[in-house]
């Protein structure tokens, strides 16, 4: 973990209620794809976790809704603005189990973390079949499209209202596929769905409310099948077998 | 020179500042990006007999200037403690610690500490009777002066280490428990543990932590632990670890004038990893800027 300045570079909407931004600073600390940053918001006490996207030697690039607060005021900040995160947050996902041809499935801005995936299962093997599914409730949600064509992945989309691609579920598309591994981030509901058709080993991201992100607080805490783990710092990725599925509330 | 040097219950501090129990586990996080042993000291994660895995989340609520909690007390049970995380700390931390304990009845409180007296590792025992998070224990003992001297004086039997109480500021009159912790045999007293507070969800409708209440800590607090501290200085003569609120080398200070023998920091730590080394690198200058040479020289400095 380290904490540093950051400038931002870029921040647009790229889709509904959806934001891009590119912040200028250090990125030593991070080492896996699936690791996130905490950001300072100005005036706001706790800080908010957004998951790396894409991170170069330059900077990061984020993703985020506006769903609250911090969110929307992050969407008002003008390039040259400078940002406090802490960076290299959580594990990652561990990409060398991908084998020959991994799915990986994101729901919403769940996709933004399957994007460093599949940058990351690319650069260790060119060779790869990747297959992306992304799955969003409308067209006009609809994110990274270019992003994932760039990479030579398969990409299939999956709108809820048949707006764009498949009508209806990832899973959906997940269940007629064949494949080495999978790797899953996107909300609670998806990720339920997704555990009812995988036919393999596989990853999950998982989201929960956090305190600090570091693994100080325990305030975002979950049991798994090897005890009680803090998403935030042996997490977010934890492997299919360790998780145990608790029934929405 | 600055002389940041303080004296808590007999053992000597390099400076006053103690990152608070729940905020900073049992030290191994921090250890991982600065050197803790320029720490004062600090109060690892509030221990029970048993482990816990605490209340079901949402634990966490953002608030103007501050955040709730509901942990509730998750921790991996003293023997763990006395097992792994003791020796594990041993490599990182070179200081007395102070051991934070709770208990759901007397016994268990007497039954902890009672494990923990052999560890030389643990300098002072802080016994929170003041956790807002857990049902039938916790903060019952430390709303009522009878219940809180029965704790204290139960656990004074089992411990020649510094005993400390932790007080709740969700009392009528905290001066109270103070005087009866004081009758029932403590060295020292802690305060402020958490506001009792709690968030809806407008879009939800319902209370946004599972628990549907938290403790409310951090800069919104400071004003309420100043006068705590300052109030409970003159009911007693029992030293005082003041806290709620603290960010500041500035902040540690004002606590300090109320009456705070060493300063406690706690939610600031959760949102800046790195606070409270910067506040013991900035207290010297702070300290020149107000003309303190000695930080001893100041407690109470306001009565
Ligand atoms: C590891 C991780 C990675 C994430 N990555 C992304 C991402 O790449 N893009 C993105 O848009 N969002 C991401 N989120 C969700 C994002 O953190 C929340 O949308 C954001 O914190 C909402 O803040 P707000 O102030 O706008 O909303 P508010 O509802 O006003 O927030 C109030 C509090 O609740 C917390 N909170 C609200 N929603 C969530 C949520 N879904 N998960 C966790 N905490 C929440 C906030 O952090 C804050 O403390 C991620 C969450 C986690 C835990
Ligand atoms: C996440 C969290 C967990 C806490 N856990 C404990 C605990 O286990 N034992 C305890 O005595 N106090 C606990 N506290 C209370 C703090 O030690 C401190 O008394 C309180 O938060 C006020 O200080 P602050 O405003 O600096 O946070 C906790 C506080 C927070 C924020
Ligand atoms: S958010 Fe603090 S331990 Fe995970």
């Amino acid at each position: 973990m380290k904490q540093n300045l950051y400038t931002i570079a870029e921040n647009n909407c790229i889709a509904k209620d959806t934001y891009r931004m590119v912040l200028k600073g250090d990125t030593s600390a991070n080492t896996r794809p699936g690791q996130f940053v905490n950001i300072e918001i100005p005036g706001l006490y706790l800080r908010r976790p957004i998951s790396v996207c894409d991170c170069c030697s330059e900077g990061y690039t984020l993703i985020y809704k506006v769903v609250g607060k911090g969110s929307e005021a992050l969407s008002k900040m003008e390039p040259g603005a400078r940002l406090d995160l802490l960076t290299g947050l959580g594990n990652g996902f561990d990409v060398s189990k991908a084998g020959k041809k991994p799915v990986l499935v994101g729901g919403g801005l769940g996709s933004a973390p399957m994007y460093a995936v599949a940058k990351a299962i690319r650069a260790a093997d060119p060779d790869a079949e990747i297959t992306v599914i992304l799955g969003f409730n409308a067209a006009e949600e609809i994110v990274l499209v270019k992003e994932f064509e760039e990479l030579g992945v398969k990409l299939e989309i999956a709108t809820l209202d048949g707006s764009a691609g498949t009508k209806g579920f990832v899973t959906d598309i997940m269940k007629r596929l064949d494949y080495s591994n999978f790797f899953t981030c996107g909300p609670g509901p998806m990720a339920r769905a997704v555990e009812a058709t995988a036919k393999t080993s596989g990853q999950y991201s998982l989201e929960e409310r956090m305190g600090c992100g570091f693994g100080a607080c325990m305030g975002c805490s979950i049991q798994t099948r090897s005890g009680n783990k803090r998403v935030c710092k042996d997490g977010p990725v934890f492997e299919r077998e360790e998780i145990i599925w608790q029934t929405p509330k | 020179m600055a002389d940041t040097k303080v004296t808590l219950c007999g053992i000597e501090m390099d400076n006053p500042l103690i990152p608070a129990s729940g905020t900073f586990g049992y030290g191994r996080e921090f250890s991982e990006i600065y050197d803790i042993n320029c720490l004062g000291t600090f109060s690892f994660k509030g221990t029970t007999l048993e482990p816990r895995f605490g209340n079901p989340t949402p634990r966490i609520a953002d608030a103007p200037s501050g955040m709730l909690n509901a942990v509730g007390l998750q921790n991996p049970g003293v023997m763990a403690v006395k097992q792994r995380e003791l020796p594990e700390m041993k490599k990182f931390f070179h200081k007395p610690v102070m051991a934070n304990v709770s208990g759901f009845s007397i016994d268990e409180y007497v039954e902890t500490v009672r494990l923990l007296e052999n560890e030389d590792q643990i300098g002072w025992v802080e016994v929170n009777i003041s956790c807002p998070n857990v049902h039938g224990g916790g903060m019952a003992f430390g709303t009522d002066p009878k219940a809180a001297e029965a704790v204290c004086s139960a656990v004074r039997k089992v411990t020649k280490k510094p005993l400390i109480m932790k007080l709740s500021p969700n009392v009528t009159d905290i001066c109270e428990i103070a005087r009866a912790c004081e009758g029932g045999g403590a060295d020292g007293l802690s305060l402020i543990n958490t506001l009792m507070g709690m968030r809806i969800d407008l879009k939800s409708k319902k209370p946004v932590i599972a628990n549907k209440t938290g403790g409310f800590s951090g800069p919104a607090i400071f004003p309420v632990a100043l006068r705590m501290v300052y109030h409970v200085y003159e009911a007693v003569k029992l030293p005082i670890i003041g806290m709620g609120g603290v960010s500041t080398a500035e902040d540690v200070i004002e606590m300090m004038l109320a009456g705070a023998t060493a300063v406690g920091v706690g939610a600031a730590n959760l949102i800046d990893p790195f606070v409270c080394k910067k506040i013991v690198e900035a207290l010297p200058s702070v300290m020149e800027k107000y003309r303190i040479n000695s930080l001893s020289e100041i407690i109470g400095g306001a009565h």
